[in-house]
């Protein structure tokens, strides 16, 4: 599971405390939802401290369920529940490698070796310099864009050995390689072009 | 084959501008004054005509549902609806393509929708990791508002319309109405008990409709063309057109908007390039995301891709997504990573679930390598029975189907293995 | 009123009952975990599963299904069957079988249905799921791996208790149960998740492998560590009170006990009288009974009566009381006082001292003002029937007293006696808040009553009682929380000094003098040094501070040692009855006191405990027993001026109140983990 990855520097801070474009945005966010329901602000609050901090900190809990006026332990339910929120420290680059059905009928073991082959790790471990975690996760959702790896906020499709290899090495070296699919088709859209639609749309459906 | 001129999603794989200049180019937004203006009785009746099914798996009709919604707004209960893009169901990829390349069909839905329900105000649910989808759907909603086309007074309706979005963050069984709703309410995502339905007791315990992203976004073509063209394509009960998500061994793996009933040999061929190795290295298709039960290929040769049709061989039309397996497949494998899917998206509440998916997954990791013994494979399809139809919401079902259509299909493979394994066991013996 | 079939019998029910609860009326029995019917439906634990008609073709949880007009309920189909089999086994595959070693064993829900429901043998041939064990603190011991997530003690936690820190952390299979931090749960209703465990993940700490279920004597008897009188059942082995439990009495305390309730019991076993004591050359040293009788013979004989004095504590019995009461009568004194906190209750009202509107009456209450009481501490269970009220939306509270976490919300008026006066003279919002209420309550407490400006503390609240609409026909809103089980009892006995004279002047004549000899039944919360120089007898069971300032030391029995009656804060007279004997020289009180008037030369009248019930219906009719019944409302309470000081609940600490609690190791502890340590921080929720 993804849960237990490296503990190193897993200092839990003794406090937490919004910095200030993040408390405007946790704000934005409670907005959102009617006067006292301001509970439906947690998740996004969650992420925001996850956002700042780069990890979900005990006392990032705490500072949220006191601004939510929420009992700490429902917010801590609510943390330990989703699983996009970690609570020890990640990686600078958190490669998460879809292995569910889709991906791995198209390769995934494959980009799981290319992880290894480069990063010197396997799912569920963080790189020696802490730059890289890297991930087992669950349905990413981009099923005909198989495999697919998630980086950061970002996809990464239509991957192989090759690519994968190619765009873990450009992070290496502090580049960022153009999201989406690898193939260099367009979304979902089927490689070699259209099947429908032809008329209106540009005929650089894929590689 | 569906014709161009019947497409709704002109803009699915975003190759034209994706911004209100170009959805508004392609008709969006053209006269949903005037489609407010006849009133939710009409739209209602309108889409009950259309036959449209909800497009998140269940199939339940989306007129119907809206129709359950009070007449009135009770003091102090304000209505919602929720548009649920929590898209996760393996295989499934369909709403982000709407969501990223075509927002403001679904944009517009939602202030129709809404309008037919009373509701004043809309959250969508949507996943944690699509972060960019999230992105680009808060660009069309801020140039929705800029032009006045929700808001207050949308449309120059009179009706004043909210539309937020509320990221997920990571569980599969969000997608569940009652523990979407949970989510928005800031709990953990598990299922509520049913009765009450959500149009009684919803959001914050006020009336709500969750629909899925495609349901809705088709709510606006099918109101300007009516609600008899929908249903004139496809087959009775089974009526419109559906976006289908063909992945795994296909040779042009996609998404593609088709009229339902389609055949699925014909929607492979014609959109996803045809099976890897051609039609006869086909072994199964999962025909609607992993919760439905696999198809061996003697079915696939002629099953029709709607509700009814793939009811009728075992199987379900769920999210219309297509995985396709060639005869390199680990089918065992294959379905074993789907109970391991399940297990970890168990929201943990309700026993038979919680227990029973891990049973599951780690028998079947063991039929993997035939480390059982033959008796199993019963207790297998035993314990998938005291799983199905016990749990408080379906996911528990979805965990059990797969299992049952791997058995139900693929019994003389698990035996194989077991026997294999049980013939070198007693070979090392001997020696 | 929906009408329906359940397993072939016709029954009509309320409309909103649920399925379940329709087939109990007809005392069908249908297995559950995680239904409980004071929590909410959470529905998880699938083993209520029923076949229903009409609807689809699987079996529903029936404790979340409301019933409906023409359903067929069949709660013993194969089909029900089959699926609680299935979900019995789903339950088991990864609960230990270690019930040889669980202290749950005998009592245990999930033992007994699988006993019904479950296989002789396992299919699960996976490696079993292990659970970290957790903190609950001093009184619950838990053992995870047991649990089977139905959830009650996280409902427990939040709905019952107010307190919400338990929680089911995790999701799927590696969900778990756990406090937050891993802390203990402070709250004091917290043993009775113990209880609620339907397994024996969470056990009696305390309690942990010293007995078996089957072992145990059961006896039903009453609380007595505060003035609710709380139902309890006492189990014993041999000599040894071994746990208590409580008792469901809808009335008093539905199913729940305070945690000293239940484990103040140790403290029954330490500092112990067991013999009598006589004090020489200033050392108490063990006696005789008639010795002790003597030495008490040779200094009360030949007084007047005037010069004695008898002062009753807090869990002294009526018994006991009306026994003394008579003697003191005989030898001429009216020095009697049962209000050694010296609360300015006024005994000759008898509603002004009760809580009239019923500890369950709470539940219909739309306002409450809370007047210098901190009921959560003085009254745990009580405090919980508050919360459960405040839990429907329907009930606005006030409170005049310092600001502390009641586990629900309320308006703070005020500290001290200002904010009262305000509120009585209608200056105050929440006057029309009350007067507008159809139910409207106040609750008057010790730390309004025990000052000196207590009568007119009490003359403010009957004229707020008058002025706010408290009092109405079939609703009288005056209640006052007493700290003190034997309090009621005391005053409906008359256990108070004649001449309209107080503790105080009581008191004061030790001090000059004037008072040579004070009889302490059991008499430990007070000020001990004002007795002045006066010979002290103490009659009691522990060796607190009475027995320590005594002359003579007679031993008494503990409550769970004597068929006794006690008059709870409601008015509502009940008996505790003799689960053990007392230990060594120590008898019954009434007995002592029956005995010593022999020696004293004024025999009383009776022999039998039937006799001295029958005393005490003479002194007064309400202890004839039977229902709580109004008591007639009158004008009471002084007139004069108060002290601005703050009202202070007489309770600092609640683990720790009487002689009981205080001999207790695990009140100790508790006192340790929950007083000290939060007061150490900081972050008390009494501060």
């Amino acid at each position: 599971m993804t849960e237990h990855a490296n503990h190193q520097n897993g200092v839990e801070p003794a406090t937490f405390a919004f910095a200030p474009d993040y408390l405007r945005q946790a704000e934005q966010f409670i907005a959102k939802y009617p006067p006292g329901r301001q509970a439906s602000a947690v998740m996004p609050l969650l992420d925001l401290a996850q956002r700042q901090h780069g990890w979900l900190p005990r006392a990032a809990i705490d500072t949220v369920a006191s601004m939510l006026e929420m009992p700490p332990i429902r917010v801590q339910e609510v943390a330990t529940f989703y699983s996009m929120y970690v609570h020890h420290p990640v990686g600078e680059h958190h490669v998460q490698v879809c292995t569910n059905l889709p991906c791995w009928l198209r390769g995934s073991d494959e980009v799981v070796r290319a992880c290894h082959d480069v990063l010197g790790v396997d799912p569920g471990s963080t790189t020696a310099d802490g730059k890289f975690t890297v991930a087992e996760v669950e349905c990413a959702g981009a099923c005909v864009n198989a495999p697919v790896v998630q980086i950061g906020d970002d996809y990464y499709e239509d991957l192989d050995y090759e690519t994968t290899k190619k765009i873990l090495e450009a992070l290496k070296r502090g580049e960022k390689p153009q999201p989406g699919s690898q193939t260099g088709r367009q979304c979902s859209c089927p490689a070699g072009g259209p099947t429908t639609l032809k008329k209106v749309a540009p005929a650089t459906g894929g590689a | 084959m569906l014709s161009d001129k019947d497409r709704i999603f002109t803009n699915l794989y975003g190759f034209l501008d994706r911004g209100l200049a170009g959805a508004q180019a392609r008709g969006d937004w053209s006269n949903t004054r005037e489609l407010l203006a006849k009133g939710r009785d009409w739209i209602i009746e309108e889409m009950k005509g259309s036959g449209l099914r909800g497009r998140g798996g269940a199939g339940f009709p989306t007129g119907l549902k809206w129709s359950f919604m009070p007449k009135q707004e009770a003091p102090g209960r304000p209505h919602y609806l929720v548009i649920n893009a929590d898209e996760g169901e393996p295989g499934t990829c369909k709403d982000r393509d709407i969501i990223r390349n075509d927002p403001h069909k679904l944009v517009e839905g939602a202030l129709l929708a809404s309008f037919a329900m009373g509701s004043h105000c809309c959250y969508l649910y949507i996943r944690g990791e699509f972060y960019r989808e999230a992105q680009a759907l808060q660009a069309a909603i801020d140039e929705a508002y800029a032009a006045g086309l929700i808001g207050r007074n949308a449309c120059g309706s009179g009706w004043d319309f909210d539309f937020y979005i509320h990221r997920g963050a990571g569980a599969y069984i969000c997608g569940e109405e009652t523990a979407l709703i949970n989510s928005i309410e800031g709990r953990k995502g598990q299922p509520r008990l049913k009765p009450p339905f959500p149009a009684g007791v919803g959001l914050w315990g006020c009336p709500t409709t969750v629909n899925n992203v495609e349901s809705i976004a088709v709510t606006p073509e099918i109101l300007r063309r009516g609600g008899a063209w929908f249903a004139a394509l496809g087959r009775p009960k089974n009526s419109g057109i559906k976006v289908f998500c063909i992945s795994g061994h296909v040779n042009n793996p996609c998404n593609v908007e088709e009229e339902m009933g389609i055949p699925l040999r014909e929607l492979i061929e014609r959109h996803a390039g045809g099976v890897r190795g051609g039609w006869d290295n086909l072994l199964a298709v999962i025909p609607g995301g992993s919760s439905v039960p696999v198809l061996p290929k003697e079915i696939c040769d002629h099953v029709l891709m709607d509700f009814d049709s793939l009811r009728d061989v075992r199987s379900g039309l769920g999210t219309a997504a297509v995985i396709v397996m060639d005869k390199s497949t680990d089918i065992v494998r294959a379905i074993a990573r789907l109970s391991r899917f399940y297990t970890h998206e168990s929201c943990g509440q309700c026993t038979p679930c919680r227990e029973g998916t891990g049973w599951m997954w780690r028998m079947m990791e063991r039929m993997v390598t035939g480390d059982a013994d033959l008796a199993e494979i019963d207790v297998l399809e035993e314990v998938s029975r005291q799983i199905e139809g016990h749990t408080i919401c379906a996911l528990g079902d979805a965990a059990a189907w797969p299992v049952q259509g791997l058995i139900r299909h693929f019994r003389p493979e698990l035996e194989r293995r077991i026997k294999q394994r049980q013939s070198v066991r007693v070979a090392a013996q001997a020696a | 009123m929906p009408k329906l079939t359940i397993d072939g019998i016709e029954i009509e029910v309320e409309p909103g009952t649920t399925v379940l609860q329709a087939a109990e009326q007809l005392g069908i029995e249908i297995p559950r975990f995680c239904y409980h019917e004071r929590l909410s439906i959470a529905g998880n634990c699938r083993m209520c599963l029923v076949e229903v008609a009409p609807g689809p073709p699987k079996p529903v949880a029936s404790c979340a299904m409301p019933t409906a007009d023409g359903m067929i309920v069949k709660t013993d189909s194969p089909m029900v069957r089959k699926a609680r089999k299935g979900v019995m086994e789903f339950i088991l595959i990864n609960h230990p079988l270690d019930c040889p070693t669980c202290d749950q064993g005998g009592e245990c829900d999930l033992q007994d249905q699988a006993m019904l429901y479950g296989c002789d043998r396992g299919r699960f041939h996976e490696e079993k799921r292990g659970v970290q064990d957790k903190d609950f603190g001093p009184l619950i011991k838990n053992f995870m791996t047991r649990c089977i997530l139905c959830t009650r003690c996280v409902r427990f936690a939040t709905e019952v208790c107010g307190v919400p820190d338990v929680g089911a952390i995790g999701r799927g299979e590696h969900t778990e149960i756990t406090t937050y931090l891993d802390r203990a749960l402070a709250s004091e209703l917290s043993g009775n998740l113990v209880d609620l465990c339907p397994v024996g993940a969470l056990t009696n700490k305390p309690y942990a492998f010293s007995a078996r279920s089957w072992e145990l004597r059961r006896t039903e008897s009453i609380d007595v560590l505060d003035a609710m009188g709380c139902n309890i059942r006492i189990d014993t082995r041999g000599s040894q009170v071994m746990r208590v439990l409580p008792r469901v009495n809808e009335d008093v305390n539905e199913e729940w006990i305070s945690d000293k309730s239940r484990h103040a019991c140790d403290g029954l076993l330490r500092q112990r009288l067991d013999t009598p004591y006589v004090r020489r050359d200033g050392q108490l040293r063990p006696a005789s009974w008639a010795e002790a009788f003597a030495a008490i013979a040779g200094r009360v004989k030949g007084l007047p009566g005037g010069r004695i004095a008898a002062i009753a504590g807090d869990q002294a019995d009526c018994e006991s009381m009306v026994a003394l009461k008579d003697l003191m009568t005989a030898l001429g004194s009216d020095n009697l006082e049962c209000r050694q906190d010296g609360a300015r209750v006024d005994p000759s009202v008898r509603a002004s001292y009760l809580f009239n509107s019923t500890l369950a009456g709470i539940e219909a209450a739309d306002a409450l003002l809370i007047i210098g009481a901190n009921p959560r501490w003085e009254a745990p269970v009580l405090n919980a029937r508050i919360r459960k009220r405040y839990l429907t939306g329907k009930l606005k509270t006030g409170v005049v007293g310092p600001r502390i976490h009641l586990t629900y919300r309320y308006d703070h008026l005020g500290e001290g006696p200002a904010a009262l006066k305000e509120v009585a003279a209608g200056r105050h919002p929440f006057f029309e808040v009350m007067k507008h209420a159809q139910r409207p309550m106040l609750i008057l407490g010790m730390g309004a009553l025990t000052r000196a400006d207590g009568g007119v503390v009490l003359g403010e609240a009957c004229k707020l009682a008058y002025a706010a609409g408290l009092i109405k026909p079939d609703w009288n809103g005056f209640n006052v929380l007493h700290t003190a089980a034997a309090r009621v009892g005391g005053l409906d006995l008359g256990f108070v000094p004649g001449r309209g004279r107080g503790l105080a002047d009581l008191l004061a004549d030790a001090g000059t003098g004037a008072i040579e000899v004070v009889y302490l039944l059991g008499a430990d919360e007070m000020d001990m040094t004002r007795l002045g120089k006066a010979f002290v007898i103490y009659q009691g069971h522990h060796g607190d501070a009475g027995a320590q300032r005594a002359d003579v030391v007679l031993p008494g029995a503990a409550y769970t040692e004597k068929d006794a009656t006690y008059v709870n804060t409601e008015g509502r007279v009940q008996n505790t009855r003799m689960a053990t004997f007392p230990p060594g020289e120590a008898r019954e009180d009434w007995k002592i006191v029956r005995a010593l008037s022999e020696v004293l030369g004024h025999r009383l009248p009776f022999d039998t405990l039937a006799q001295v019930r029958s005393r005490l219906v003479q002194v007064n009719p309400v202890f004839a027993g039977g229902e709580v019944t109004h008591a007639a409302w009158g004008a009471f309470g002084e007139s004069g001026t108060l002290d601005p000081a703050p009202f202070l609940s007489p309770i600092q600490n609640f683990y720790m109140t009487d002689p009981i609690s205080r001999a207790s190791a695990t009140m100790a502890e508790c006192t340790r983990v929950f007083i000290m340590a939060r007061e150490a921080q900081g972050t008390g929720t009494h501060g």
